[in-house]
């Protein structure tokens, strides 16, 4: 079997606690060795990865991605979502179960997860938590987790029934699955496609009022609190609003399990970046007012935010060229995620190093139970990003290896490259 | 904004706002905010020349040149003017609607617009039921776009013609304008605003002149925030407080087609909004009545409102074929009529 050495790198390990020089072997997908700078003794073949000057960490992980597949391979493939996910450094991915069938079945979740796929990193397959994602029936959560999903949700869909809820966060709580609610009270939403406000005034659109994301967000707190199991955890999904981080907070001062991802364009962007009705600004949750936009910032900073997630959400180029109301919600994030997250949380706003890799690796792995991943000790799966902290380059949209070119960033600077990126042994990203 | 919002612990100095690339086309005009007031004054300036040329001089101006209207909703005042304006100027026009088009088919904006590019049209004038299309269509042809209306956004020509109906009456022979020339001038918009682009293209122009403007309308039709679009705008809900600073009142009708789903209690709308000719004589018996059309008789405004002495409308289309001349003209020459 194969193995591999990364030598003379700095090892940044926040769950196990380290960060030192630590050289590190990799065995037949595991980690076999850690040890001091030139103290491990690899077999003959071994490959050597020179990571000097540059960060080891375990690979990244995001919780919140759209891989289009099956039904949509026009937007993305798992193929090409994951080989974008492996330039970022990431080495799991958590997809979204709103594709074309809706993965409400452990046959879909299989399906996604069959080598025959071609991905180039983990994918971890979340179930709808109700058939169709029409939030009527519950689905099957037991089949669905044996099948491999690990959490349940109707992501787009949310659901608004609080008795489907109420059966959705106890059913999935006894067999130990999290679900994830996207929070909008969609009766508040109907054709809009921005935040309410004076922006939305001026640019006569119609506007999601921050009310639609809280009130959800206080309505499934209520329904966990009601439910007094220590078994439910509810996530909530891409948070961008400071009533629904605060919910939140308070939620986790009362003891309850409820926790929170916040995306890089909602910790860096504004409804103000819209524009001239870009739709590349065009997402759901949209953009916020700047103070929503500190309250996320706040949130990541003083810990109450558990996760960076990306919310990847592909889409054709010819499907974002029309009427910014026509355009379809969300924008491309797997590969600017770290470059982001390093340029500004660490380098303008002081996050430690490790702080921001844990949100984007042990934090996501705890808060989904992926066993063995987020963390490199011996014996966790051998998935790691070499990178160089300090490097800062230029993100050009075209040279994506996604399928799809809709980010807000494209032209941005970026700070941190990816050298390599490994999944379980194999080296799934090489940059230059 | 957010009252939950926790305090920020330092500045955050974050990502600015990138600066707009829009007009691409220096003949464009996507929103009032395309022009300086030295440009407004211009434009002004040559509606009146152009008005006043000899129609068989006129007609040479643009000579042939192409202008294409693509209106994806109904209209008659504003479709019109932009055709006798563009043909006073010698203009051949093709009109595109999207009944009777390859709209129907499916085909996108982009689309239409290459197409018309392609068929040789040197300008579109856009008419279109989604704010921002105009931008859109800019950036896919980089034509001058001029925009005739786009979805709840704005309609800037409308605002053009509507400030030289101002000026006639509350400034008499002045040609030229500038940051005070409407000092001490209030402009009140009254009714649906939150549907309204002619609402939002006044309401971004006039304050530029020194003139304030007050909102009026019901919640439901005015949200507070507009307050807060841009400076020298208020928002009063008491049509009375309002009218009585008026120099100018501005009727707008209720678009029942952008209402979506909306209950709207008329009875109640019309005890509180209408221009009734009693409202007009005890409140502002000076005022002059403006209305961008068209006017539902009898809701908004009463017929005899629409047809007395205060009442401005007619001239306002009139105006607008004048300034489309002058904002058409401008499209189509090389520096697009910029200093």
């Amino acid at each position: 079997m194969n193995s591999l050495v990364i030598r003379n790198g700095h090892l940044i390990d926040p769950a196990a606690g380290v960060e030192a020089d630590k050289d590190i072997l990799l065995k037949d997908g595991r980690v076999a060795e850690i040890a001091a700078p030139g103290k491990l003794k690899p077999a003959n073949g071994a490959e050597i990865l020179d990571a000097k000057g540059l960060t080891i960490a375990p690979g990244l992980i995001d919780i919140h991605v759209h891989l289009r597949e099956p039904g949509q391979a026009y937007k993305e493939t798992i193929a090409t979502g994951t080989a974008a996910a492996a330039a970022g450094g990431f080495t799991a991915v958590a997809a979204m179960p709103n594709t074309i069938p809706v993965n409400d079945s452990p046959e879909v979740t299989r399906w996604m997860q069959a080598p025959e796929r071609g991905a180039s990193i983990r994918v971890y397959p979340i179930g709808a938590a109700t058939r169709g994602s029409k939030g009527e029936a519950l689905n099957d959560f037991a089949a669905l987790k044996s099948a491999g999903a690990v959490a349940v949700t109707d992501d787009g869909h949310p659901i608004l029934k609080d008795g489907i809820m109420r059966e959705t966060l106890a059913a999935a709580a006894r067999v130990g699955l999290s679900v994830i609610q996207h929070a909008e009270d969609t009766r508040m939403t109907q054709g809009a496609s921005m935040n309410a406000g004076p922006t939305a005034f001026k640019l006569g659109l119609r506007g999601m009022p921050t009310e639609a994301e809280s009130s959800l967000v206080e309505r499934d707190i209520r329904l966990v609190t009601e439910l007094r199991d220590a078994r439910v955890h509810l996530h909530v999904a891409h948070t961008s609003t400071a009533a629904a981080v605060a919910a939140v907070r308070q939620a986790r001062r009362n003891g309850l399990r409820v926790t929170c991802e916040v995306a890089p364009h909602h910790f860096l962007l504004t409804e103000e970046h819209i524009g001239q009705y870009n739709t590349n600004f065009k997402m759901n949750p949209p953009l916020r007012s700047a103070a929503d936009r500190d309250a996320m910032i706040e949130g990541i900073l003083d810990g109450v935010v558990d996760a960076i997630a990306t919310d990847h959400a592909p889409h054709a180029t010819h499907e974002k060229e029309v009427e910014f109301e026509l355009a379809p919600n969300g924008i491309t994030g797997l590969e600017t995620a770290l470059g982001l997250c390093l340029r500004w949380l660490h380098k303008e706003w002081k996050l430690p190093l490790g702080r921001v890799l844990s949100l984007m690796s042990a934090q996501p792995a705890a808060l989904l139970g992926l066993k063995g991943r987020g963390t490199l000790t011996v014996g966790s799966f051998a998935d790691v990003v070499v990178f160089d902290p300090k490097a800062e380059w230029i993100y050009h949209a075209k040279e994506t290896r996604s399928k799809a070119h809709n980010t807000p960033f494209d032209g941005w600077t970026m700070q941190g490259k990816v050298r390599w990126t490994i999944s379980e042994g194999r080296v799934a990203y090489t940059g230059d | 904004m957010t009252a939950t919002a926790t305090p920020v612990r330092r500045p955050l100095h974050p990502p600015p706002v990138a600066a707009s690339p829009f007009p691409y086309n220096p003949g464009s005009l996507l929103s009032v905010d395309d022009l300086d007031i030295k440009a407004v004054s211009t434009l002004l300036a040559r509606a009146t020349v152009l008005e006043n040329l000899d129609p068989l001089v006129r007609d040479r101006i643009l000579l042939k040149r192409r202008v294409a209207l693509l209106f994806y909703e109904s209209s008659t005042r504003t479709r019109t003017s932009f055709e006798l304006a563009a043909k006073s100027l010698g203009a051949d026009t093709t009109l595109v609607s999207n009944l009777s088009s390859s709209i129907e088919k499916g085909e996108t904006l982009k689309d239409t617009g290459l197409t018309l590019r392609a068929l040789g049209a040197e300008a579109i004038i856009l008419r279109h039921n989604s704010s921002g299309a105009p931008w859109l269509l800019e950036q896919e042809t980089r034509l001058p776009v001029l925009n005739a209306g786009d979805g709840m956004h704005e309609h800037p020509t409308q605002a053009l013609l509507d400030l030289r109906t101002i000026l006639a009456h509350l400034r008499p022979g002045v040609e030229t304008v500038d940051a005070k020339t409407l000092t001490g001038v209030t402009v009140t918009i009254v009714g649906d605003i939150l549907h309204s682009r002619v609402a939002r293209s006044n309401m971004f122009l006039l304050p530029r002149l020194s003139a304030h403007v007050i909102l009026c309308g019901p919640k439901e039709l005015l949200p507070d925030s507009a307050a807060n679009a841009g400076p020298g705008i208020s928002v009063e809900r008491n049509f009375e407080t309002a009218l009585r600073q008026s120099q100018v009142v501005m009727m707008l009708r209720i678009q029942a087609e952008r209402l979506a789903g909306m209950q709207l209690d008329l009875a109640q709308y019309k005890d509180a909004y209408q221009l009734t000719g009693q409202r007009l004589a005890t409140q502002a018996p000076e005022a002059v009545v403006m209305h961008p059309g068209p006017i539902i008789r009898g809701l908004e405004l009463t017929a005899g409102v629409a047809d007395g002495a205060q009442s401005a409308i007619l001239e306002q289309v009139r105006h607008g074929v004048a300034i489309r001349m002058a904002v058409v003209e401008r499209a189509l020459t090389a520096n697009g009529g910029r200093a």
